[in-house]
């Protein structure tokens, strides 16, 4: 396939055109202090108990140690030197797909990324047949029909404080950790979701949002409620490559469901991880956490964990309400240099809660890939049930696959299975299929695909192709 | 269609010799096994042929329609009309067999200029050649070869053969691990499939299989070179007196095997 040799380059060379062109930005002074946090709050024109949320979690983070416990090593971000708060004041527009570069486009086009999607992406002005405008109006519309708030987190706190101040710091408390700490002082901006009693969202909140989404810095924050008997299904990120100027990302992610409510939290991370040797790229530190507040409950994250130099990233559930329900579905590809330590925490408290963790590790290059989980059953927490099955895959012979799961019961009836399994893909495999007419790279491809079905048929139908394919570019050329 | 030139090849990296100057014509139409104790070089003859990257190719050449193949990927070689029906199946959990199958009719089919086909037309198309092995329908949306047992994945081989209608197929003891009914069924479909513009090359152990598949010639394989080449009758006379008698056969030039 000629398609695949002008590729070949591609993952290393996209990045250094197209999303860094210059952009200005809204300097603010470097490094933190008191008066930077305050400074961040009135430049978003914040209401006082959101200064004090900030201020108060940055108090706690300079008493807090930076964590070291994970497996990867790296250089530490230099706090007292980064930029904290930059908002872009305008993207360049291009005048037609023709001047994007066309190693992007060529990826968009492998991706299969609609056109009109491609040139949000890319930054070209769109035209008035797909006026991003009113889609995003109609959406709106739709949405505020079915009652469901969908807005920047802080335009919710201008204009729905009592939801905000309700919930924001109840999942992740903004002692939590390190990064969450950071986060909680800092933030730049997110989204906030609230899905009314009784209401199931009308649509996916994914298709046109994942381009709206795409600046909101490196501190992200999101905070989504589902009411009683509610449902709702969220997608971050997407599948095209993402370049950021900044290092350091520390999101906070905090979902909330209460009785009979269902979230579905779904991420395809795809954030620049560096050259061959391993210089530059993101470091993605998030804390994710989805609380069942209710009975019968359920909270699922489904995540495709595809870039960045350093992942490290736990989505977990807290299951308070009795027969709520956790699941936790992930994919975690790392090649060249990359490191990732990834994995959930499943902490059961109500009766009969039930969790399920299903973690597909693929490793290539020389690249480092762990998953770390936790399951804790409480001593109230009846009848609890787990099950894990953490799969990893090696490919070629200077990678390395580890995991570390965490079991700790405190109730004699809960029941715990742990399954775990490496394999390596092997030459006969690969020979095998390329027996049979297809290139080395399509059969890496059909193999990791096979290999990590169970996770991708959970992503919403729309993103499915895209991450199939986005699987086959990751590990292009990582045999032989 | 096939020629092999004094054709060497050890493993990779190891310099173990396992072919030793294979020389073999064979032309459109034909069927010929090649017999031989284990360990004479048959396998790894097929895997050379069909560009396995564990072996290299120390000296002469392979012709394929005329032309070295000597350079070309597995996978180019697969394009250019040549199947290995594998000695053992590898399992591929997660894909399909019908997934796997349409991707590769596909991408023989676009390297040779050919319409590819729908996954609707595909689906008519395999499950035509179903019938071909008497394998069940729910097969097609099994993973490849995971959990198959020792004769299905046998039978899965041939049935990608069908469905690929390679120019050139090697079959590398396909008829060990079936029993007597599964045996006739995948004689009777390899039959069905040979035809005059391909060609077969059956590597075996037994006589058996030579008796429901008739071959136009019979060689002999010992200490990684054919010893000996004669017609159909050459089988029976193996099965009756081994391969003791053909050992000294082996040593050529006063070279050891």
């Amino acid at each position: 396939m000629s398609e695949t040799k002008a590729l070949e380059s591609m993952i290393g060379e996209d990045y250094k055109y197209g999303f860094t062109t210059d952009v200005e930005y809204e300097d603010f002074p470097k490094g933190i202090s008191e008066d930077v946090v305050r400074m961040i709050s009135a430049k978003k024109n914040e209401p006082e108990w959101m200064t004090e949320f900030r201020l108060k979690a940055y108090r706690a983070w300079t008493e807090m140690e930076e964590p070291s416990w994970f497996n990867a090593t790296y250089k530490k971000p230099k706090f007292d030197t980064l930029q904290y708060y930059s908002a872009p004041k305008n993207k360049p527009k291009l005048d037609s797909l023709d001047d994007v570069d066309p190693n992007i486009r060529e990826t968009y086009e492998k991706l299969g990324i609609p056109l009109d999607e491609q040139k949000m992406l890319s930054g070209v002005a769109v035209d008035a047949v797909f006026d991003s405008v009113s889609i995003f109006t109609t959406f709106k519309e739709k949405l505020a029909e079915a009652g469901v708030i969908f807005c920047s987190i802080s335009e919710a706190i201008k204009n729905h404080p009592d939801l905000v101040k309700k919930y924001m710091g109840s999942v992740v408390p903004i002692r939590d950790n390190f990064y969450a700490a950071l986060n909680s002082a800092v933030f730049s901006d997110g989204s906030f979701c609230y899905v009314p009693k009784d209401t199931i969202c009308p649509m996916e909140l994914s298709t046109y949002f994942r381009i709206n989404n795409m600046n909101s810095g490196q501190f992200e924050r999101t905070l989504i409620i589902a009411e009683e008997n509610s449902h709702v299904s969220y997608l971050e990120g997407c599948t095209a490559p993402m370049y950021d100027e900044n290092q350091l990302h520390a999101a906070v992610v905090e979902l909330i469901a209460l009785d009979d409510a269902e979230i579905k939290y779904s991420t395809i991370q795809n954030w620049y991880a560096g050259d061959e040797d391993g210089k530059g790229g993101i470091y993605n530190f998030v804390t994710k956490r989805g609380a069942c507040r209710g009975k019968n409950s359920k909270i699922s994250w489904t995540q495709l964990e595809t870039g960045s130099a350093v992942t490290l990233k736990y989505p977990s559930v807290i299951l308070q309400g009795d027969n709520s329900v956790g699941e936790f579905f992930s994919v975690a590809v790392t090649n060249k240099r990359q490191q990732a330590d990834t994995g959930t925490k499943m902490i059961h408290i109500g009766k009969n809660t039930k969790s399920t963790i299903i973690s597909k590790g693929i490793s290539a290059g020389n690249s480092n890939n762990s998953y770390r989980g936790e399951v804790k059953i409480s001593k109230k927490a009846e009848n609890a049930r787990n099950y894990s099955q953490c799969d990893s895959m090696l490919i070629g012979q200077t990678c390395g696959a580890h995991t570390f799961p965490y079991i700790e019961s405190a109730n004699p009836t809960g029941k715990i299975e742990h399954e775990a399994t490496t394999s390596r893909v092997g030459e006969d495999q690969i020979f095998y299929l390329q027996q049979r007419g297809i290139s080395e790279d399509d059969a890496i491809s059909l193999i990791v695909n096979g290999f990590c079905k169970e996770v991708l048929k959970e992503l919403p139908m729309e993103f499915a192709v895209e991450a199939n394919k986005l699987l086959g570019i990751k590990l292009e050329g990582s045999v032989g | 269609m096939l020629e092999l030139k004094d054709l060497h090849a050890e493993v990779e990296g190891e310099g173990i010799e396992i072919l030793k100057g294979v020389n073999l014509t064979v032309t459109k139409g034909e069927i010929h096994a090649i017999m031989g104790p284990n360990g004479s070089g048959k396998s790894t003859l097929a895997k050379v042929v069909a560009g396995h990257p564990e072996y290299e190719v120390t000296k002469g050449d392979i012709l394929f329609n005329g032309e070295s193949i000597l350079e070309l990927d597995p996978d180019e070689r697969a394009h250019a009309g040549v199947f290995l029906a594998f000695q053992y199946p590898v399992e591929v959990p997660g894909v399909t067999n019908s997934t796997l199958l349409r991707e590769s009719y596909n991408t023989i089919a676009a390297s040779r200029g050919r319409e590819e086909m729908d996954p609707l037309e595909f689906d008519d198309y395999i499950r035509e050649k179903l019938e071909l092995v008497e394998m069940n329908p729910d097969f097609l949306g099994r993973s490849v070869n995971a959990g198959f047992s020792g004769g299905e994945k046998k039978r899965n081989e041939i049935f990608q053969m069908a469905v690929l209608q390679p120019t050139l197929s090697l079959l590398d003891e396909t008829d060990s691990g079936l029993d007597i009914d599964a045996l006739k069924i995948v004689s009777e479909g390899i039959n069905k499939l040979h035809g005059e513009d391909d060609a077969v090359v059956l590597i075996t152990h037994y006589q058996r299989l030579l008796n429901y598949i008739i071959p136009d010639k019979v060689h002999v394989m010992i200490g990684g070179r054919i010893v000996k080449t004669g017609g159909k009758e050459l089988a029976f006379e193996l099965e009756e007196r081994g391969y003791d008698w053909l050992e000294s056969l082996a040593t050529v030039n006063g070279e050891a095997k």
